[in-house]
């Protein structure tokens, strides 16, 4: 055990008090540690209302015809729906939250290179979260375009679209100088002796993630801007009357959009990767090749817009090429769940919550990715696009990938985040619920799209109606588990029992400091020798 | 204890500033990699209507305004060495000579569009809908944005500038803390680059 000897490192980073007092001790607080919480509590905000409008929608569709909403209510609903989720929670995600808090704890730093510029993100997240709700709250009309903007409807549309897209660049701003802020503390912070080979994996699918987000979200930027001043001014670049393409709108919006959801699953990935083998208890199976498949899902994410489009209109060749390397950019995911089997077989498993949650991750995770195998195969796709098929496929990969990592790196973390644990007998009911609402909430979905039922419609054939009520009762059934998760965790946060300083046995370095951490973290930088590693158990 | 009295600031890392700085560097090549992906590929879809509408623009001012930019890089990389020798009146000076160039640029700028207004020649001018064709619609629209983004860049270097210059005369920008210079002066040498595309797409190939 260390004994605090620097003045600043006697408090936890919770009990700190620095220049400013109370609430502003947070807002203008630069310490990595308080800007992941600040992220995280206004993702939680954020999220509640996602989350409340996709209850709405699944109220909708609970019978054919009007239920709850017109036509148009419903148009908005999903839009600011898909708005919020996407740019809002699961672009951000684990690494606002996670990569902020633990980056440089397991790396053996005090902080990351930039600590302003990393407040900044924050505040231009909160803006650019501000601009959103101001387009639903303020003008004519909240935007109903859906999440991606597609002209020429993106333009023509009356709604109040410009504050919204406004907020998504905002947004992205926030994203790219996260990257940039991690790529550049990964480069230069490392502690001593910690090569880029002992270095754990989740700052390692942090570090293939900032990669992405720094050269793909500026492409989705002016494009946004573009959508923008075509707006403004008409500037045709996008507007067929005026000589523009809008299937170049897509093909712009894409080639961000596509690597984005690696943005959303790769630092899970990384969180997965941490998760199994402290509760197997082992050394982790494959850890160059992880890595390996992390570099280049990052790399060949870039070459797979194309299959959002198959039905846009594209040349035949550029069909073929882009079905080609969907299947290829499959193969480093599916190296993963193969090393992750690996690494439990044989451990001595420990079944706690945030195994559960890893667990259940990789189930949902597979469904996900083998749905969008059949998306990849240009036969079927034009079967199943922007049916509910569609709407099954994302929501198995990001709210299943992202969503049960998070929560999986929510109940790993938690003690040492705050010095606390949770009631780990509610952690698994409310797991349990979660993951059976899930099933059931998303799985008919499969079925509607085969079936031939469209997306984005608040209306639907009577025959689809059996499988719909499904789905929606299995909204609330997912929805009683996140309360009792959510619940759990705040409470436990002021009265769950003292949490021991490795309550999991890992070996990571966060695992080395007290918990929570105190504001530096770490009295003396650790020096990692030949023998040491991030799993050597 | 003893390593906080050596490093009076642990937090200062020149290379990660630099670093820092390429990696936005990277970042605004692909916000304009964009623009020009968009600008070929109309080109390529409209190429005599680009040819036309590209003689309407003034390539003395164009060329001009490239010398400006050439001299403007110059001036702030002799900054910076000036600074390295702690020369601090002539990095001043230089400092001072970029951004009265830079102004200069943006005041060229300012005319060469009033021209343009002059003619009815603005994003969505009626003049520009109704009596041109398509293939002009989109290089005068494309010529506004990217011209207009740059200028905004302009806009930004100068800023940058105009903050380094601030701190060198208050010191705080010094041989031994050179990073906001080395960075402003990147940062201006990717403005000053992308001009180097801009005017010959827009202004030359005819
Ligand atoms: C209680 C939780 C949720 C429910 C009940 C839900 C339900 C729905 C429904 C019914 C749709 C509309 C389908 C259509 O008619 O086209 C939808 C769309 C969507 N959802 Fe969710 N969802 C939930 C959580 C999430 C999460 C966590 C994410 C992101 C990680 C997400 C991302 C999206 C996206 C991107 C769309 C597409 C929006 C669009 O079409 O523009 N959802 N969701
Ligand atoms: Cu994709």
């Amino acid at each position: 055990m260390q004994t605090a000897t620097h003045p600043s490192n006697e408090v936890s980073y919770l009990d700190y008090k620095g220049k400013y007092k109370g609430i502003f001790g947070w807002i203008f607080s630069t310490d990595h540690k308080r800007i992941g919480l600040l992220y995280m509590y206004s993702m939680l905000v954020m999220f509640v209302v996602g989350v409340g409008l996709g209850l709405a929608m699944k109220l909708e569709l609970i019978a054919p015809g009007k239920t709850i909403m017109d036509p148009g209510t419903y148009n908005a609903v999903f839009t600011v729906h898909g708005v919020i989720m996407i740019f809002m929670i699961v672009i951000p995600g684990l690494p606002a939250v996670f990569g902020n808090f633990f980056l440089p704890i397991m790396i053996g730093a005090k902080d990351v290179s930039f600590p302003k510029l990393n407040l900044l993100s924050w505040y231009f997240y909160v803006a650019g979260a501000l601009l959103v709700i101001s387009s639903v709250l303020f003008g004519n009309g909240t935007p109903d375009t859906g999440w991606t903007f597609y002209a020429p409807y993106s333009f023509k549309s009356g709604t109040n679209l410009l504050p919204a897209i406004f907020g998504a660049f905002v947004l992205g701003f926030s994203s790219i100088l996260t990257g940039l802020n991690f790529i550049v503390t990964i480069h230069r912070m490392r502690a001593p002796g910690m090569t880029w080979f002992k270095m754990p994996l989740f700052p390692w699918s942090l570090y293939g993630t900032a990669w992405i987000q720094l050269l793909a979200t500026p492409v989705v930027g002016i494009t946004l801007v573009l959508v923008a001043l075509e707006r403004i001014f008409n500037i045709g670049v996008f507007d067929p009357a005026l000589g523009g393409d809008p299937i170049l709108y897509q093909h712009l919006f894409w080639i961000y959009s596509h690597p984005a959801v690696y943005v959303m699953i790769l630092p899970a990935m990384g969180a997965i990767s941490e998760i199994i083998p402290t509760f197997s208890q082992k050394h982790i199976f494959g850890y160059r090749a992880i890595i390996a498949s992390t570099l280049a899902i990052a790399f060949v994410g870039y070459f797979v817009w194309g299959h959002h489009m198959f039905t846009s209109g594209m040349s035949g060749t550029a069909q073929y090429t882009f079905s080609i390397l969907t299947f290829i950019v499959a193969i480093p995911s599916a190296i993963k769940v193969f090393n992750w089997i690996s690494t439990m077989h044989k451990g001595s498993i420990n079944p706690e919550a945030p195994f559960l949650w890893a667990v259940s991750f990789i189930f949902v995770f597979m469904i996900g990715g083998f749905s969008g195998l059949v998306l990849g195969a240009l036969a079927a796709n034009v079967h199943v696009h922007d049916t509910a098929f569609v709407v099954a496929h994302f929501h198995f990969i990001v709210f299943g990938g992202v969503g049960f990592a998070f929560f999986g790196a929510i109940h790993y973390w938690f003690p040492k985040m705050f010095g606390r644990m949770y009631d780990k007998v509610w952690a698994k009911v409310g797991w349990a619920f979660f993951t059976v609402g899930f099933l059931t909430l998303y799985s008919p979905m499969f079925y509607l799209g085969m079936m031939g039922m469209p997306r984005r419609y608040y209306d639907y054939l009577p025959e689809f109606h059996a499988a719909n009520i499904l789905s929606s009762l299995g909204s609330w059934v997912m929805t009683f588990g996140l309360l009792i998760v959510v619940i759990n965790l705040f409470r436990s946060a002021k009265n769950g029992p003292i949490a021991e300083m490795n309550p999991w046995n890992s070996k990571t370095l966060e695992w080395t400091v007290p918990s929570p951490p105190p504001l530096e973290n770490f009295d003396e930088i650790p020096v990692y020798g030949e023998k040491d590693g991030p799993y050597e158990y | 204890m003893e390593h906080v009295a050596q490093h009076s600031d642990p937090h200062y890392d020149q290379e990660a500033s630099k670093m820092g700085m390429w990696l936005f560097i990277f970042t605004e090549l692909l916000l304009f990699g964009g623009l020009f992906i968009v600008y070929a590929i109309y080109r390529f879809m409209n190429p005599e209507a680009f040819q036309m509408a590209g003689k309407e623009l003034n390539i003395t001012i164009g060329a001009i305004n490239t010398i400006i930019l050439l001299v403007s890089s110059m001036t702030i990389a002799m900054s910076t060495s000036s600074l390295q020798k702690k020369n601090k009146g002539l990095t001043v000076l230089l400092l001072e000579i970029t951004i009265i160039l830079a102004v200069i640029f943006l005041i060229n700028k300012y005319f060469e569009w009033g021209v343009k207004f002059d003619h009815g020649i603005w994003p969505g001018s009626e003049h520009l809908l109704n009596d041109l064709g398509k293939g002009e619609i989109l290089f005068f629209g494309l010529y506004f944005v990217m011209t207009g983004l740059h200028a905004l860049h302009i806009v930004v270097g100068l800023v940058i500038i105009v903050v380094a210059l601030n701190k060198i005369q208050k010191g705080t920008v010094n041989a031994d803390r050179p990073s906001l210079l080395e960075n402003a002066g990147l940062y201006w040498h990717l403005v000053d680059l992308i001009w180097i595309f801009l005017f010959p797409l827009f202004y030359l190939i005819h």
